[in-house]
């Protein structure tokens, strides 16, 4: 049974390893092994005895092949409605194959597979809510991104991706240290203009303990800087963990059940260290979704429920907003026409559509909002989804899958698009690089930094009030 | 034949049709896994079955949900396929007879007015169905042979009654088609994807509950189906 060095059935086991793939630019030799790897038909055809039950199997045989799906799906409808993106057709080409043959295929047809679970369904979960049997396909990708990646056969980013969960417990590496420095770094760097910022690390018994993305302290300090004014200004008790504090999950990407697993069990560690009232998570969509929606099971939690509860960030922004905690200067609030994209990871799929909304009505009025077509639990993903983003190899398909979110704000006629998360962020951002259609994007944070005001006990005290007080 | 037809194999398709639907359920719901599905089933089981109600209601509705309102026209034939064929066998009135006849059971007859309704609106939607399947390649793609057969299986009841009912030809052999063809239905439900007889309401319910247990139900929020 051929396996490669960098390419094989056997996840990331440690920094070395991680090292070694890492150096593979583009992963040239990652793919070449690809094309060598052998299939164990015999342990997928037991991976599915034990893991394909009820429910899986019922959606693969009770397909009525209505085609209803079709127009659910972007990748569908931007692709020209070409037939082999609907979702029925995806699914059934593949895991439906796959389970037809009980595990017997080959090195092609995994790669089929996979092209087909990542280039071809962003599991955006939009397609199930409009079959009428209620086939999730999204649920059913990934299942086969499982199944692919116990084979081997994933892309070579999120091979890398899950490999960083396993040794560093970070979708980057970003050590325990590199973390706590960062913080410290961007408490400093803010004391000049709010002197009494903290970021208190590891405190027990905070109000919030705060989660947040690897790509922050690792490319994007300023978010946590943000983060921080705004906590400080709205006068929480809150705190970070020093281990435990990311929140994402390339590993769900990946379809890593193993390191999705050690992942969220970190976070939910320092819940339990720590014993914050609750956990209040960054502007991150799969963030959200690996921790607070998923994670439970991953963890074995039987009430579905993290050990404290848990908010995405817009939950909290909404709260302190609503609560009179930050208010807004009435000089600085937005006054042009903007739109929000809803993401799929915590609109569509944990129902907090109200949130952003909310926040925006504090920070602009209402008559600016343009909404999208369709929005709401209805709205299209971004078109990064799901790992599409990251994926180099399948750079060209995600730039085309960008165009239905172009289109999309196109019809809004905004040019400033809110993006509360992450993926979406980006997508954004390179769907502006890639079409020039004249567009801003912005996380909530910054937009409430910058229009918030800042209560007079926290400003920084004049040289005469100084002086006065010596 | 016809005793035959109505006698030992009548029980045996019927006690197949019901023993079988009561199996896929039980099937089902015994393979539903919290790790693996990812649903607290049991801590929410409450919640989750309101949940699974109100999906389940938004599909039965004609109109009732985001997808039937986006296709109009398969809306519509979807509804009448359906009622007709859940409809005509149980409460014709030449079924309805025989059923007090046979089985000790009477229920309510519809007007036979309502049924040649029905029957023909039965056809018109099957026409739109096999149409649908040829000329769409969304659908077209999807298709298979089994996908024929089932869809061969539910029409032939249909036109064997109706060739047996209108005395058109030889109506002993067109009465025992038609008996054989709406037997042959019974066997195939719970064998064939014709199973959603039963499986719908299992698998519209668990995403229901997905949704109301794991995916904002919990938070209050209604999905909008």
């Amino acid at each position: 049974m051929p396996q490669g060095t960098l390419c094989r059935a056997l996840p990331v086991q440690n920094e070395e390893e991680l090292k070694e793939l890492l150096a593979d630019t583009g992963g040239k030799k990652y793919y070449a092994e690809m094309q060598e790897l052998d299939v164990n038909a015999d342990k997928l055809a037991a991976t599915l005895q034990k893991t394909l039950k009820s429910r899986l199997r019922t959606w693969l045989n009770i397909c009525a092949k209505c085609g209803m799906c079709a127009e659910s799906c972007f990748l569908y409808r931007i692709h020209n409605r070409d037939p082999k993106q609907v979702p029925a057709y995806k699914i059934q080409t593949t895991l439906g194959e796959i389970v037809r043959r009980n595990g017997k295929v080959d090195n092609k047809f995994m790669q089929h597979c996979m092209y087909t679970a990542w280039a071809k369904c962003t599991c955006c979960n939009r397609c199930g809510t409009y079959c009428p049997h209620g086939i999730d396909m999204g649920v059913m990708f990934g299942y086969l991104r499982g199944l692919l990646f116990s084979q081997g056969f994933v892309p070579w980013e999120l091979k890398i991706g899950s490999g960083m969960h396993r040794v560093y417990r970070a979708q980057m590496n970003v050590t325990e240290e590199d973390w706590v420095e960062t913080c410290e770094w961007m408490a400093e760097e803010q004391q000049e203009e709010y002197p009494l910022l903290e970021i208190p690390v590891d405190k027990e018994g905070a109000d919030i303990m705060y989660t947040c993305n690897a790509r922050e302290p690792k490319h994007y300090p300023e978010d946590i800087a943000e983060m921080a004014i705004l906590f400080h200004i709205a006068g929480e008790d809150w705190t970070v963990p020093s281990k435990g504090w990311e929140q994402t999950s390339l590993s769900m990407f990946a379809g890593d059940w193993e390191a999705c697993t050690m992942q969220v069990k970190e976070v939910y560690d320092a819940m339990e260290r720590l014993k914050p009232k609750r956990m209040v998570g960054t502007e991150c969509g799969h963030a959200h979704r690996a921790t607070v929606i998923e994670g439970p099971y991953w963890a074995g939690r039987e009430d579905g429920l993290p050990p404290v509860p848990c908010q995405h960030y817009v939950e909290w922004l909404a709260e302190a907003l609503r609560l009179g905690k930050i208010k807004i200067d009435p000089a600085k609030r937005i006054k042009e026409p903007y739109t929000i994209q809803d993401s799929c990871n915590y609109v569509r799929n944990h129902g907090i559509k109200k949130a952003v909304r909310e926040v925006m009505s504090y920070l602009a009025d209402p008559s600016y909002y343009r909404p999208m077509e369709p929005d709401l639990e209805h709205n299209y993903c971004c078109g990064g989804g799901g790992g599409f983003n990251g994926i180099g190899m399948y750079r060209k398909e995600r730039n085309f899958a960008l165009m239905t979110k172009r289109d999309q704000i196109l019809a809004t006629g905004a040019k400033l698009v809110i993006a509360p998360c992450h993926n979406c962020w980006d997508a954004i951002r390179d769907l502006e690089e890639h079409f020039a259609i004249g567009i801003r994007w912005s996380f909530l944070k910054p937009l409430v930094v910058h229009a918030a005001i800042i209560p007079e006990h926290l400003k920084p005290q004049e040289e005469e009030e100084m002086e006065e007080e010596a | 034949m016809y005793d035959f037809l109505t006698g030992p194999m009548l029980y045996l398709s019927l006690a197949i049709f019901i023993g079988g639907c009561i199996w896929r359920v039980v099937w089902y719901i015994r393979g539903l896994d919290q790790k693996l599905d990812r649903v607290a089933y049991k801590a929410h089981l409450e919640h989750g079955l309101k949940h699974a109600a109100r999906s389940v209601i938004a599909f039965i509705i004609p109109f009732g949900s985001h997808t039937w309102r986006a296709k109009p026209a398969m809306t519509i034939a979807t509804f009448f396929f359906h009622f007709a064929i859940v409809g005509i066998p149980l409460f014709a009135p030449a079924h309805t007879t025989l059923m007090d006849q046979w089985l000790w059971i009477a229920p309510l007859s519809l007007p036979q007015s309502v049924v040649d309704f029905l029957i023909l609106m039965f056809f018109i939607s099957a026409a739109f169905l096999i149409l649908r399947r040829v000329a769409l390649p969304e659908v077209r793609i999807l298709t298979n042979w089994q996908d024929v057969m089932v869809l061969a299986i539910t029409i032939a009841p249909f036109i064997t009654g109706v060739l047996a009912s209108t005395h058109t030809g030889d109506y002993q052999f067109w009465l025992n088609m038609h008996i054989f063809c709406g037997e042959v239905m019974l066997i195939a439900i719970p064998f064939t994807k014709l199973s959603h007889f039963v499986l719908f309401f299992m698998s519209r319910g668990q995403l229901g509950m997905d949704f109301g247990i794991k995916r904002g139900g919990l938070k209050g929020t209604k999905f909008a189906w």
